[in-house]
């Protein structure tokens, strides 16, 4: 037989792939099929946000976050508002931590059955999305009455949040709180257990403890790999050290890991989300002090120092004193940060925004290395990546 | 807390004596501002010091000070999970001058210094990889350098004519409007939380 020596090749994954979750291009070396070398090509969806931010006086920069991880876009206004609320050295009354609290999770759950079911799709399950979507629906609608937009809410406002919730949608989100555990076991009847999922995503994409040191994993992805870190215990913010809930943790680091803590994790945030509206207070929603947050609507109409105080706020808004802070949550996906530097006036002099999926995909070529093409596909959902907040 | 920062500032100034130039605590977090030339012996420390434990470099960013000689501070955030606790480190630097970098302590280091490179024009010395990261192919200038314009200098659009995308200089029917805040009139200085609505609203 003749001996033929094989070149290695390359090919392009995306920029146009529904597996890629977004608009990720990455040129993949190939031997046959066994993957030799990944080079993700991000920054097709960067919009300069950070640039925009050093323009925008502070309050006007909040709905910029939601379209950086337009899966959850509650947790990241969530950093940039405690990290505002940090150099204006102010804390907002306890019902507007519950509520806050409240829907970061509501976030968390959203951005979880997006992952876990689309990661499904691009192994080869139909279903869970189709299930999932309607729960997100419900989510999405208790987003809509509590701030009048369905994704991009812009409540929370350095202060507290932008409105108040009535009784009425604290009862319909414990009716669908009492009911969302029925879906998750649905769905788990569906991927768990199952055999083609399995084959898919079990040792694949292993990351040993080290690896994840070195790579900076947080989230999910960390706790997949055996360390038992979440920033909601290790440095709790708003009302988190007042409710009770568990870390999933889990030790192989591979695909199947990653889900499973996703699926727990969406167990333990109902749980969250129960245990706020059971606890959650009457009182005030925001400050009372209207230099930080806006006068209620209607005195505007009949006081003119509300008319003056609401139209400094949305004109210039306010001074944030000289300072620096680095401000980062648990988001869904991992530690999202905001590294803001005021200089006194009522701009951010920087605004850095430290992106969970951004760290987890360069980790790429690690994961992927000596796997089989398919994998790589495996591996994206896995780590959860969304493109608004990796391009910023 | 602070008062365990301060100690660990310390600590770690004492141990580094040629590293750390000066240690302080802003808004309760720890600062450590270090030589640029003695980075990696720095962060070696931060990762492998018993009371240290930085196993972790959560973040590096440039941010631009135009009006300075050293123009640019490179920022590295670590964070050790042992002890809970994050640590700031700065360096400065300028257009011309690389900072060594970080990649072999630290794989994820990677990602930031092309970014950093990439918006700022930071260069870093013996990156393995330092192409531009999220601007465009063929991209110029630095877009978070202060001197860069928040509208940039293309814009781009498909041209029928050649078929394909097409840069041209920009073009701004109505002029960014930028107003100024600072001006004398604005006498209040005072953010604070609780006073400042009560006195505001009496005068």
């Amino acid at each position: 037989m003749v001996e033929t020596s094989i070149k290695n090749y390359n090919i392009n994954f995306g920029p146009q792939h529904p597996a890629a979750h977004g608009v990720l291009r990455m040129v993949l070396e190939m031997d046959g099929e066994v993957v030799e070398r990944v080079d993700p090509h991000v920054g097709l969806l960067h919009r300069g946000t950070e640039k925009l931010i050093e323009n925008k006086p502070y309050i006007q920069s909040v709905p910029f976050f939601d379209r950086l991880d337009y899966a959850s876009p509650q947790n990241q206004e969530h950093a940039f508002v405690l990290g505002i609320e940090k150099l204006l050295d102010i804390k907002p009354p306890l019902r507007g931590q519950y509520i806050r609290v409240l829907y970061a999770e509501i976030g968390r759950i959203l951005n979880h059955i997006m992952n876990i079911t689309s990661y499904a799709i691009d192994v080869g399950a139909m279903t869970p999305m189709l299930w999932g979507f309607e729960e997100r629906e419900h989510l999405m609608e208790f987003c809509e009455r509590a701030s009048g937009a369905r994704m991009h809410m812009a409540y929370f406002r350095p202060g507290g949040v932008a409105f108040d919730i009535t009784p009425k949608l604290c009862e319909d989100i414990m009716t669908w709180a009492e009911r969302f555990p029925n879906y998750i076991d649905d769905m788990e009847t569906l991927l768990t257990g199952n055999r083609i999922f399995k084959q898919r995503t079990v040792d694949i994409g292993i990351v040993s403890p080290q690896q994840a040191l070195d790579w900076g994993f947080t989230g999910p992805n960390l706790r997949a790999c055996g360390f038992a870190w979440d920033l909601r215990k290790a440095q709790p913010y708003d009302c988190y050290d007042k409710i009770d809930f568990d870390i999933p943790v889990s030790k192989m680091g591979d695909c199947y890991d990653r889900y499973l803590i996703r699926v727990a994790e969406m167990r333990e945030s109902t749980k969250i989300i129960k245990q706020c509206l059971e606890q959650m207070p009457k009182g005030p929603v925001k400050l009372s002090d209207n230099k930080i947050t806006p006068p209620a609507r209607d005195t505007m109409k009949q006081n003119m120092e509300s008319l003056i105080h609401h139209f400094k706020l949305f004109s210039e808004g306010f001074h944030v004193p000289a300072g620096e802070t680095y401000t980062a949550v648990e988001a869904p996906k991992g530690e999202f940060a905001v590294y803001l530097i005021s200089d006194g006036t009522n701009k951010p002099y920087r605004c850095k925004i430290r992106p969970p999926g951004y760290v987890h995909l360069q980790a790429m070529e690690m994961m992927s290395k000596g796997h089989m093409l398919a994998d790589v596909v495996a591996n994206i959902g896995s780590i959860d990546i969304v493109f608004g907040e990796i391009d910023r | 807390m602070d008062d365990a920062l301060q100690e660990l500032g310390e600590l770690i100034g004492i141990s580094l004596p040629n590293g750390i130039t000066s240690s302080e605590i802003v808004c309760g977090q720890l600062v450590l501002n270090a030589n640029r030339s003695a980075i990696v012996k720095v962060l070696t420390f931060l990762r492998d010091d018993a009371h240290c434990h930085f196993k972790q470099l959560v973040d590096i960013c440039g941010v631009d000070y135009p009006e300075r000689e050293e123009r640019f501070d490179v920022v590295y955030h670590l964070l050790s999970m042992s002890h809970n606790n994050r640590v700031r480190v700065k360096v400065r630097t300028d257009e011309n001058t690389p900072v060594p970098s970080v990649v072999g302590l630290f794989s994820t280091a990677g990602w930031f210094e092309r970014e950093a490179w990439d918006m700022f024009g930071i260069y870093f010395d013996k990156n393995p990889d330092l192409r531009r990261l999220l601007s465009d192919y063929g991209f110029e200038g630095h877009p978070l350098r202060k001197d860069f314009p928040l509208s940039g200098y293309v814009e781009l659009h498909y041209s029928e004519e050649h078929k394909r995308v097409v840069y041209e200089p920009i073009s701004m029917t109505q002029e960014y409007r930028s107003f100024d805040f600072l001006s004398p009139w604005e006498g209040d200085q005072k953010t604070a939380p609780d006073d400042a609505g009560d006195e505001e609203g009496a005068s």
